[in-house]
Protein backbone atom coordinates (compact mmCIF):
# COMPACT_ATOMS: atom_id res chain seq x y z
CA UNK A 1 0.00 0.00 0.00
CA UNK A 2 1.24 3.46 -0.83
CA UNK A 3 1.65 5.78 2.08
CA UNK A 4 -0.17 8.88 0.82
CA UNK A 5 2.07 11.25 2.71
CA UNK A 6 5.20 9.68 1.32
CA UNK A 7 4.95 11.04 -2.20
CA UNK A 8 4.21 14.47 -0.85
CA UNK A 9 7.20 14.39 1.47
CA UNK A 10 9.53 13.71 -1.44
CA UNK A 11 8.54 17.02 -3.04
CA UNK A 12 8.10 19.01 0.10
CA UNK A 13 10.29 17.25 2.62
CA UNK A 14 11.72 20.54 3.84
CA UNK A 15 8.33 22.21 4.00
CA UNK A 16 6.75 19.80 6.47
CA UNK A 17 9.61 20.17 8.94
CA UNK A 18 9.46 23.93 8.70
CA UNK A 19 5.72 24.06 9.16
CA UNK A 20 6.16 21.96 12.30
CA UNK A 21 8.84 24.40 13.56
CA UNK A 22 6.55 27.33 12.81
CA UNK A 23 3.67 25.70 14.69
CA UNK A 24 5.94 25.14 17.68
CA UNK A 25 7.25 28.71 17.69
CA UNK A 26 3.78 30.14 17.09
CA UNK A 27 2.42 28.37 20.16
CA UNK A 28 5.39 28.84 22.49
CA UNK A 29 6.76 32.29 21.53
CA UNK A 30 4.58 34.23 19.08
CA UNK A 31 1.23 33.74 20.82
CA UNK A 32 2.41 34.51 24.36
CA UNK A 33 4.06 37.78 23.21
CA UNK A 34 1.19 38.96 20.97
CA UNK A 35 -0.76 41.06 23.49
CA UNK A 36 2.41 42.76 24.70
CA UNK A 37 3.64 43.44 21.14
CA UNK A 38 0.25 44.99 20.36
CA UNK A 39 -0.04 47.07 23.52
CA UNK A 40 3.44 48.57 23.31
CA UNK A 41 3.57 48.68 19.50
CA UNK A 42 6.93 46.96 19.77
CA UNK A 43 8.89 44.79 17.38
CA UNK A 44 8.28 41.06 18.10
CA UNK A 45 11.98 40.49 18.70
CA UNK A 46 11.63 37.13 20.43
CA UNK A 47 9.46 35.74 17.62
CA UNK A 48 11.90 36.78 14.89
CA UNK A 49 14.85 35.45 16.92
CA UNK A 50 13.07 32.11 17.37
CA UNK A 51 12.44 31.92 13.63
CA UNK A 52 16.07 32.77 12.94
CA UNK A 53 17.15 29.94 15.25
CA UNK A 54 14.94 27.52 13.30
CA UNK A 55 16.22 28.98 9.98
CA UNK A 56 12.72 29.95 8.94
CA UNK A 57 13.86 33.20 7.29
CA UNK A 58 15.52 31.33 4.43
CA UNK A 59 12.86 28.74 3.59
CA UNK A 60 12.22 30.24 0.14
CA UNK A 61 15.89 30.25 -0.84
CA UNK A 62 16.69 27.39 -3.24
CA UNK A 63 18.56 24.41 -1.88
CA UNK A 64 21.55 25.11 -4.17
CA UNK A 65 22.14 28.26 -2.11
CA UNK A 66 21.62 26.50 1.21
CA UNK A 67 17.95 27.33 1.73
CA UNK A 68 15.07 24.93 2.17
CA UNK A 69 13.64 25.44 -1.31
CA UNK A 70 10.11 25.57 0.04
CA UNK A 71 7.16 26.26 -2.24
CA UNK A 72 4.96 29.34 -1.98
CA UNK A 73 2.14 27.18 -0.60
CA UNK A 74 4.41 25.99 2.16
CA UNK A 75 5.51 29.51 3.05
CA UNK A 76 1.89 30.64 2.92
CA UNK A 77 0.99 27.89 5.39
CA UNK A 78 3.67 29.16 7.78
CA UNK A 79 2.31 32.70 7.45
CA UNK A 80 -1.19 31.49 8.30
CA UNK A 81 0.05 29.59 11.36
CA UNK A 82 1.84 32.72 12.62
CA UNK A 83 -1.18 34.87 11.76
CA UNK A 84 -3.40 32.87 14.07
CA UNK A 85 -1.22 33.97 17.00
CA UNK A 86 0.03 37.45 16.08
CA UNK A 87 -0.84 39.32 12.89
CA UNK A 88 2.12 41.69 13.27
CA UNK A 89 4.62 38.84 13.46
CA UNK A 90 2.95 37.09 10.53
CA UNK A 91 2.99 40.30 8.48
CA UNK A 92 6.69 40.89 9.18
CA UNK A 93 7.45 37.30 8.18
CA UNK A 94 5.30 37.64 5.05
CA UNK A 95 6.92 40.93 4.02
CA UNK A 96 10.37 39.45 4.52
CA UNK A 97 9.49 36.47 2.32
CA UNK A 98 8.15 38.79 -0.38
CA UNK A 99 11.58 40.45 -0.56
CA UNK A 100 13.33 37.08 -0.57
CA UNK A 101 11.07 35.96 -3.43
CA UNK A 102 12.07 39.04 -5.46
CA UNK A 103 15.77 38.31 -4.94
CA UNK A 104 15.38 34.59 -5.70
CA UNK A 105 13.35 35.14 -8.86
CA UNK A 106 14.98 38.28 -10.26
CA UNK A 107 18.54 38.20 -8.95
CA UNK A 108 22.02 37.70 -10.35
CA UNK A 109 25.22 35.93 -9.32
CA UNK A 110 25.94 38.70 -6.79
CA UNK A 111 22.40 38.58 -5.42
CA UNK A 112 22.77 34.79 -5.09
CA UNK A 113 25.87 35.41 -2.97
CA UNK A 114 23.82 37.68 -0.74
CA UNK A 115 21.09 35.05 -0.43
CA UNK A 116 23.59 32.35 0.50
CA UNK A 117 25.80 34.39 2.85
CA UNK A 118 23.31 36.74 4.46
CA UNK A 119 19.79 35.35 4.16
CA UNK A 120 20.76 31.71 4.69
CA UNK A 121 24.03 32.19 6.58
CA UNK A 122 23.05 35.02 8.92
CA UNK A 123 19.25 34.74 8.62
CA UNK A 124 19.10 38.39 7.55
CA UNK A 125 15.73 40.11 7.84
CA UNK A 126 14.70 42.03 4.68
CA UNK A 127 12.34 45.01 4.55
CA UNK A 128 10.91 47.05 1.72
CA UNK A 129 10.58 50.73 0.83
CA UNK A 130 8.31 51.07 -2.18
CA UNK A 131 6.11 54.01 -1.19
CA UNK A 132 7.45 57.53 -1.40
CA UNK A 133 6.33 60.90 -0.11
CA UNK A 134 4.85 63.09 -2.82
CA UNK A 135 3.95 60.44 -5.40
CA UNK A 136 0.33 59.97 -4.32
CA UNK A 137 0.68 56.41 -3.11
CA UNK A 138 1.33 54.85 -6.51
CA UNK A 139 4.16 52.39 -5.88
CA UNK A 140 4.72 52.02 -9.60
CA UNK A 141 6.18 55.51 -9.82
CA UNK A 142 9.19 56.96 -8.05
CA UNK A 143 10.48 60.45 -7.58
CA UNK A 144 13.90 59.55 -6.20
CA UNK A 145 16.55 58.19 -8.56
CA UNK A 146 19.63 56.01 -8.48
CA UNK A 147 22.64 58.26 -8.93
CA UNK A 148 26.29 57.58 -9.58
CA UNK A 149 28.39 57.47 -6.43
CA UNK A 150 31.00 60.12 -5.65
CA UNK A 151 33.87 57.88 -6.72
CA UNK A 152 31.95 56.93 -9.84
CA UNK A 153 31.98 53.22 -9.02
CA UNK A 154 28.68 52.58 -7.34
CA UNK A 155 25.35 54.17 -6.56
CA UNK A 156 23.88 56.58 -4.07
CA UNK A 157 20.18 56.83 -3.36
CA UNK A 158 18.09 59.16 -1.21
CA UNK A 159 14.42 58.48 -0.61
CA UNK A 160 11.73 59.95 1.63
CA UNK A 161 9.72 56.84 2.52
CA UNK A 162 6.52 57.50 4.51
CA UNK A 163 6.38 53.87 5.69
CA UNK A 164 9.05 51.23 6.14
CA UNK A 165 7.79 48.29 8.14
CA UNK A 166 10.36 47.13 10.73
CA UNK A 167 12.91 49.28 8.88
CA UNK A 168 14.85 49.89 12.05
CA UNK A 169 15.24 46.15 12.64
CA UNK A 170 16.01 45.05 9.08
CA UNK A 171 19.41 43.91 7.87
CA UNK A 172 18.69 45.13 4.35
CA UNK A 173 15.94 47.10 2.60
CA UNK A 174 14.78 46.71 -0.99
CA UNK A 175 14.16 50.22 -2.30
CA UNK A 176 12.46 51.30 -5.51
CA UNK A 177 13.81 54.29 -7.42
CA UNK A 178 13.97 55.67 -10.93
CA UNK A 179 16.66 53.94 -12.98
CA UNK A 180 18.69 57.16 -13.33
CA UNK A 181 18.10 60.89 -12.78
CA UNK A 182 16.88 61.28 -16.41
CA UNK A 183 14.33 58.43 -16.18
CA UNK A 184 10.56 59.06 -16.15
CA UNK A 185 8.75 58.23 -12.87
CA UNK A 186 7.56 54.81 -14.06
CA UNK A 187 10.98 53.54 -15.18
CA UNK A 188 11.99 52.01 -11.86
CA UNK A 189 14.57 49.59 -10.55
CA UNK A 190 14.76 47.69 -7.26
CA UNK A 191 17.88 48.23 -5.18
CA UNK A 192 19.17 46.02 -2.39
CA UNK A 193 20.39 48.45 0.29
CA UNK A 194 22.39 46.80 3.04
CA UNK A 195 22.40 47.96 6.61
CA UNK A 196 26.07 48.93 6.76
CA UNK A 197 25.66 51.24 3.76
CA UNK A 198 22.34 52.61 4.85
CA UNK A 199 21.38 55.60 6.96
CA UNK A 200 17.81 55.80 8.25
CA UNK A 201 16.45 58.97 9.78
CA UNK A 202 12.96 58.50 11.28
CA UNK A 203 10.40 61.06 10.10
CA UNK A 204 7.34 59.85 12.01
CA UNK A 205 6.16 57.47 14.69
CA UNK A 206 3.96 54.38 14.47
CA UNK A 207 0.92 54.47 16.72
CA UNK A 208 -1.88 52.79 14.77
CA UNK A 209 -5.08 50.86 15.37
CA UNK A 210 -3.63 47.56 14.24
CA UNK A 211 -0.48 45.84 13.02
CA UNK A 212 1.19 47.78 15.77
CA UNK A 213 4.10 45.38 16.08
CA UNK A 214 5.20 45.93 12.47
CA UNK A 215 6.78 49.21 13.65
CA UNK A 216 6.33 51.04 10.34
CA UNK A 217 7.28 54.72 10.69
CA UNK A 218 8.58 56.87 7.87
CA UNK A 219 12.28 57.30 7.21
CA UNK A 220 14.61 59.39 5.13
CA UNK A 221 16.82 56.80 3.48
CA UNK A 222 20.37 57.44 2.40
CA UNK A 223 21.97 54.41 0.83
CA UNK A 224 25.00 53.58 -1.22
CA UNK A 225 26.51 50.42 -2.60
CA UNK A 226 27.92 48.64 -5.64
CA UNK A 227 26.01 48.65 -8.95
CA UNK A 228 25.50 44.89 -8.53
CA UNK A 229 23.00 45.71 -5.76
CA UNK A 230 20.60 47.01 -8.42
CA UNK A 231 18.43 44.12 -9.59
CA UNK A 232 18.97 43.63 -13.33
CA UNK A 233 15.32 43.43 -14.41
CA UNK A 234 13.00 46.46 -14.61
CA UNK A 235 10.86 46.85 -11.47
CA UNK A 236 7.78 46.72 -13.71
CA UNK A 237 8.51 43.05 -14.39
CA UNK A 238 9.56 42.26 -10.81
CA UNK A 239 6.35 43.86 -9.58
CA UNK A 240 4.07 42.07 -12.05
CA UNK A 241 5.64 38.64 -11.62
CA UNK A 242 6.62 38.58 -7.99
CA UNK A 243 6.30 41.61 -5.70
CA UNK A 244 2.61 42.26 -6.29
CA UNK A 245 1.21 38.72 -6.59
CA UNK A 246 3.35 37.32 -3.77
CA UNK A 247 2.41 40.28 -1.55
CA UNK A 248 -1.28 39.72 -2.09
CA UNK A 249 -0.86 35.99 -1.70
CA UNK A 250 1.05 36.12 1.59
CA UNK A 251 -0.90 39.05 3.06
CA UNK A 252 -4.08 37.07 2.39
CA UNK A 253 -2.67 34.24 4.44
CA UNK A 254 -2.00 36.64 7.32
CA UNK A 255 -5.68 37.59 7.16
CA UNK A 256 -6.68 33.93 6.89
CA UNK A 257 -4.75 33.43 10.14
CA UNK A 258 -6.58 36.34 11.82
CA UNK A 259 -9.88 34.89 10.61
CA UNK A 260 -8.96 31.44 11.91
CA UNK A 261 -8.17 32.86 15.34
CA UNK A 262 -11.50 34.68 15.51
CA UNK A 263 -13.44 31.60 14.36
CA UNK A 264 -11.80 29.44 16.97
CA UNK A 265 -12.75 31.90 19.75
CA UNK A 266 -16.37 31.95 18.51
CA UNK A 267 -16.41 28.16 18.19
CA UNK A 268 -15.21 27.63 21.72
CA UNK A 269 -17.73 30.21 22.97
CA UNK A 270 -20.63 28.33 21.37
CA UNK A 271 -19.38 24.97 22.66
CA UNK A 272 -19.26 26.39 26.17
CA UNK A 273 -22.82 27.66 25.77
CA UNK A 274 -23.91 24.22 24.58
CA UNK A 275 -22.40 22.54 27.62
CA UNK A 276 -24.49 24.73 29.91
CA UNK A 277 -27.74 23.48 28.38
CA UNK A 278 -27.25 20.06 26.81
CA UNK A 279 -30.02 19.15 24.37
CA UNK A 280 -30.74 22.69 23.18
CA UNK A 281 -28.96 24.42 20.33
CA UNK A 282 -27.38 27.64 21.63
CA UNK A 283 -28.80 30.76 19.92
CA UNK A 284 -25.45 31.56 18.31
CA UNK A 285 -24.88 28.08 16.93
CA UNK A 286 -26.47 28.86 13.55
CA UNK A 287 -24.43 32.03 13.27
CA UNK A 288 -21.34 29.93 14.00
CA UNK A 289 -22.17 27.59 11.11
CA UNK A 290 -22.50 30.64 8.85
CA UNK A 291 -19.21 31.97 10.17
CA UNK A 292 -17.42 28.70 9.45
CA UNK A 293 -18.82 28.80 5.91
CA UNK A 294 -17.29 32.26 5.48
CA UNK A 295 -13.98 31.04 6.86
CA UNK A 296 -13.98 28.09 4.46
CA UNK A 297 -14.59 30.50 1.58
CA UNK A 298 -11.64 32.64 2.60
CA UNK A 299 -9.44 29.55 2.99
CA UNK A 300 -10.46 28.29 -0.46
CA UNK A 301 -9.82 31.70 -2.00
CA UNK A 302 -6.34 32.10 -0.54
CA UNK A 303 -5.21 28.52 -1.13
CA UNK A 304 -6.48 28.61 -4.70
CA UNK A 305 -4.43 31.76 -5.22
CA UNK A 306 -1.32 30.01 -3.92
CA UNK A 307 -1.89 27.16 -6.37
CA UNK A 308 -2.61 29.64 -9.17
CA UNK A 309 0.62 31.49 -8.47
CA UNK A 310 2.68 28.33 -8.33
CA UNK A 311 1.32 26.97 -11.59
CA UNK A 312 1.92 30.31 -13.32
CA UNK A 313 5.20 31.25 -11.70
CA UNK A 314 7.46 29.55 -14.22
CA UNK A 315 5.52 30.91 -17.19
CA UNK A 316 6.36 34.55 -17.87
CA UNK A 317 3.67 34.64 -20.58
CA UNK A 318 0.89 33.77 -18.15
CA UNK A 319 2.28 36.10 -15.50
CA UNK A 320 2.51 39.00 -17.92
CA UNK A 321 -1.07 38.56 -19.05
CA UNK A 322 -4.05 40.48 -17.74
CA UNK A 323 -6.22 37.65 -16.34
CA UNK A 324 -3.41 36.70 -13.94
CA UNK A 325 -2.89 40.29 -12.82
CA UNK A 326 -6.63 40.83 -12.35
CA UNK A 327 -6.98 37.62 -10.35
CA UNK A 328 -4.07 38.42 -8.04
CA UNK A 329 -5.32 41.99 -7.60
CA UNK A 330 -8.86 41.02 -6.73
CA UNK A 331 -7.66 38.32 -4.35
CA UNK A 332 -6.42 41.16 -2.15
CA UNK A 333 -9.74 43.00 -2.28
CA UNK A 334 -11.80 39.89 -1.52
CA UNK A 335 -9.61 38.51 1.25
CA UNK A 336 -9.19 41.87 3.00
CA UNK A 337 -12.95 42.44 2.94
CA UNK A 338 -13.78 38.93 4.16
CA UNK A 339 -11.45 39.05 7.14
CA UNK A 340 -13.26 42.08 8.60
CA UNK A 341 -16.61 40.38 8.04
CA UNK A 342 -15.42 37.18 9.71
CA UNK A 343 -14.01 38.89 12.81
CA UNK A 344 -17.16 41.04 13.08
CA UNK A 345 -19.40 37.95 12.90
CA UNK A 346 -17.27 36.20 15.51
CA UNK A 347 -17.64 39.23 17.78
CA UNK A 348 -21.41 39.13 17.45
CA UNK A 349 -21.41 35.45 18.37
CA UNK A 350 -19.34 35.98 21.51
CA UNK A 351 -21.08 39.22 22.47
CA UNK A 352 -19.70 41.41 25.23
CA UNK A 353 -17.02 38.87 26.11
CA UNK A 354 -15.41 39.61 22.76
CA UNK A 355 -16.01 43.35 22.99
CA UNK A 356 -14.30 43.61 26.37
CA UNK A 357 -10.54 44.13 26.25
CA UNK A 358 -10.04 42.30 29.57
CA UNK A 359 -11.71 38.98 28.79
CA UNK A 360 -10.23 35.72 27.55
CA UNK A 361 -12.53 35.97 24.51
CA UNK A 362 -11.50 39.48 23.53
CA UNK A 363 -11.44 40.06 19.77
CA UNK A 364 -10.30 43.68 19.93
CA UNK A 365 -6.81 43.14 18.60
CA UNK A 366 -8.02 40.84 15.83
CA UNK A 367 -10.64 43.39 14.74
CA UNK A 368 -8.13 46.24 14.75
CA UNK A 369 -5.63 44.18 12.78
CA UNK A 370 -8.32 43.03 10.34
CA UNK A 371 -9.22 46.62 9.47
CA UNK A 372 -5.65 47.26 8.31
CA UNK A 373 -6.12 44.78 5.48
CA UNK A 374 -8.23 47.00 3.23
CA UNK A 375 -5.91 49.98 3.77
CA UNK A 376 -2.43 48.64 3.09
CA UNK A 377 -2.43 49.42 -0.63
CA UNK A 378 -5.96 50.77 -0.52
CA UNK A 379 -8.65 48.54 -1.98
CA UNK A 380 -10.07 51.50 -3.90
CA UNK A 381 -6.78 51.85 -5.75
CA UNK A 382 -6.65 48.15 -6.52
CA UNK A 383 -10.27 48.13 -7.72
CA UNK A 384 -9.46 51.12 -9.91
CA UNK A 385 -6.48 49.31 -11.49
CA UNK A 386 -8.51 46.13 -11.96
CA UNK A 387 -11.37 48.08 -13.53
CA UNK A 388 -8.90 49.58 -16.01
CA UNK A 389 -7.54 46.15 -16.92
CA UNK A 390 -11.03 44.73 -17.36
CA UNK A 391 -11.70 47.39 -20.01
CA UNK A 392 -9.34 45.63 -22.37
CA UNK A 393 -9.23 42.05 -21.09
CA UNK A 394 -11.53 39.78 -23.06
CA UNK A 395 -11.26 36.46 -21.32
CA UNK A 396 -12.76 35.11 -18.16
CA UNK A 397 -10.59 34.51 -15.17
CA UNK A 398 -11.08 30.83 -14.48
CA UNK B 1 0.10 52.96 -40.16
CA UNK B 2 3.10 54.41 -38.29
CA UNK B 3 1.71 57.96 -38.29
CA UNK B 4 -1.54 56.76 -36.80
CA UNK B 5 0.26 54.66 -34.16
CA UNK B 6 2.34 57.67 -33.22
CA UNK B 7 -0.75 59.85 -33.06
CA UNK B 8 -2.52 57.47 -30.65
CA UNK B 9 0.69 57.17 -28.66
CA UNK B 10 0.89 60.96 -28.40
CA UNK B 11 -2.74 61.15 -27.25
CA UNK B 12 -2.78 58.25 -24.81
CA UNK B 13 0.82 57.38 -23.92
CA UNK B 14 1.50 60.32 -21.60
CA UNK B 15 5.19 59.86 -22.30
CA UNK B 16 7.91 61.93 -20.70
CA UNK B 17 9.24 62.91 -24.14
CA UNK B 18 7.86 64.04 -27.52
CA UNK B 19 6.68 61.04 -29.56
CA UNK B 20 8.59 62.39 -32.58
CA UNK B 21 11.87 61.88 -30.71
CA UNK B 22 11.18 58.18 -30.14
CA UNK B 23 12.70 55.62 -32.47
CA UNK B 24 10.71 52.63 -33.72
CA UNK B 25 12.64 50.28 -31.48
CA UNK B 26 12.96 52.46 -28.38
CA UNK B 27 11.50 50.99 -25.19
CA UNK B 28 8.27 52.88 -24.52
CA UNK B 29 8.22 51.86 -20.86
CA UNK B 30 11.61 53.49 -20.40
CA UNK B 31 10.14 56.55 -22.10
CA UNK B 32 7.55 56.75 -19.34
CA UNK B 33 4.67 54.56 -20.53
CA UNK B 34 2.86 53.45 -17.36
CA UNK B 35 0.67 50.37 -17.08
CA UNK B 36 -2.30 52.71 -16.69
CA UNK B 37 -1.40 54.60 -19.88
CA UNK B 38 -0.73 51.36 -21.74
CA UNK B 39 -4.36 50.33 -21.13
CA UNK B 40 -5.55 53.59 -22.70
CA UNK B 41 -3.06 53.10 -25.52
CA UNK B 42 -4.58 49.67 -26.23
CA UNK B 43 -8.10 51.12 -26.23
CA UNK B 44 -7.01 54.01 -28.45
CA UNK B 45 -5.37 51.66 -30.94
CA UNK B 46 -8.41 49.38 -30.99
CA UNK B 47 -10.58 52.36 -31.86
CA UNK B 48 -8.22 53.91 -34.41
CA UNK B 49 -7.63 50.67 -36.31
CA UNK B 50 -11.03 49.12 -35.64
CA UNK B 51 -9.54 45.95 -34.22
CA UNK B 52 -9.72 44.02 -30.98
CA UNK B 53 -6.50 42.82 -29.46
CA UNK B 54 -7.00 39.14 -28.66
CA UNK B 55 -6.15 38.02 -25.16
CA UNK B 56 -2.75 36.57 -26.12
CA UNK B 57 -1.61 40.01 -27.31
CA UNK B 58 -2.64 41.78 -24.11
CA UNK B 59 0.76 41.75 -22.51
CA UNK B 60 3.56 44.17 -21.83
CA UNK B 61 5.73 42.95 -24.74
CA UNK B 62 3.12 43.84 -27.37
CA UNK B 63 3.28 47.52 -26.46
CA UNK B 64 6.98 47.75 -25.72
CA UNK B 65 8.02 49.55 -28.93
CA UNK B 66 6.40 51.20 -31.93
CA UNK B 67 7.71 48.27 -34.00
CA UNK B 68 6.06 45.69 -31.76
CA UNK B 69 2.76 47.58 -31.90
CA UNK B 70 3.02 47.74 -35.70
CA UNK B 71 3.68 44.00 -35.84
CA UNK B 72 0.64 43.23 -33.71
CA UNK B 73 -1.61 45.55 -35.71
CA UNK B 74 -0.37 44.12 -39.02
CA UNK B 75 -1.33 40.68 -37.82
CA UNK B 76 -4.80 41.89 -36.86
CA UNK B 77 -5.55 44.02 -39.91
CA UNK B 78 -3.90 41.67 -42.40
CA UNK B 79 -1.65 44.49 -43.61
CA UNK B 80 1.85 43.26 -44.35
CA UNK B 81 4.64 44.89 -42.35
CA UNK B 82 6.44 47.24 -44.73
Amino acid sequence: MIEPRLSWRVDGAAGTDQLASAERIAASVVGPAAADVDRDARFPKEAIEAMRAERLLSVLVPQRLGGAGSTFSQVAAIVEVLGRQCASTAMIYAMHQIQVACLVRHGSAEIDDFLRDEVVGRQALLASATTEAGIGGDVRTSSCAVEAGAEGDGFVLRKNAPVISYGQYADAILVTARRCPESPPSDQVLVLCRRRQLNLEPTSGWDTLGFRGTCSPGFLIEASGPLSAILPQPYADISARTMLPVSHLLWSHVWLGIAGAAVSVAHSHVRNEARKKPGTLPPAAIALAELVAQHLELAALTRDAAARYESASADTEVMGALPFAIAMNLLKVSASTKVVDIVTRAMRICGMAAYREDSSETLGRLLRDAHGAALMVNNDRILNNSAQMLLVSKEGLS
Amino acid sequence: MDDEIRQVLAEQGKLAVEVSTIGDDDDLYRAGLTSHASINLMLGLEDAFDVEFPQHMLRKKTFETISSIRLALSELTGTPVR
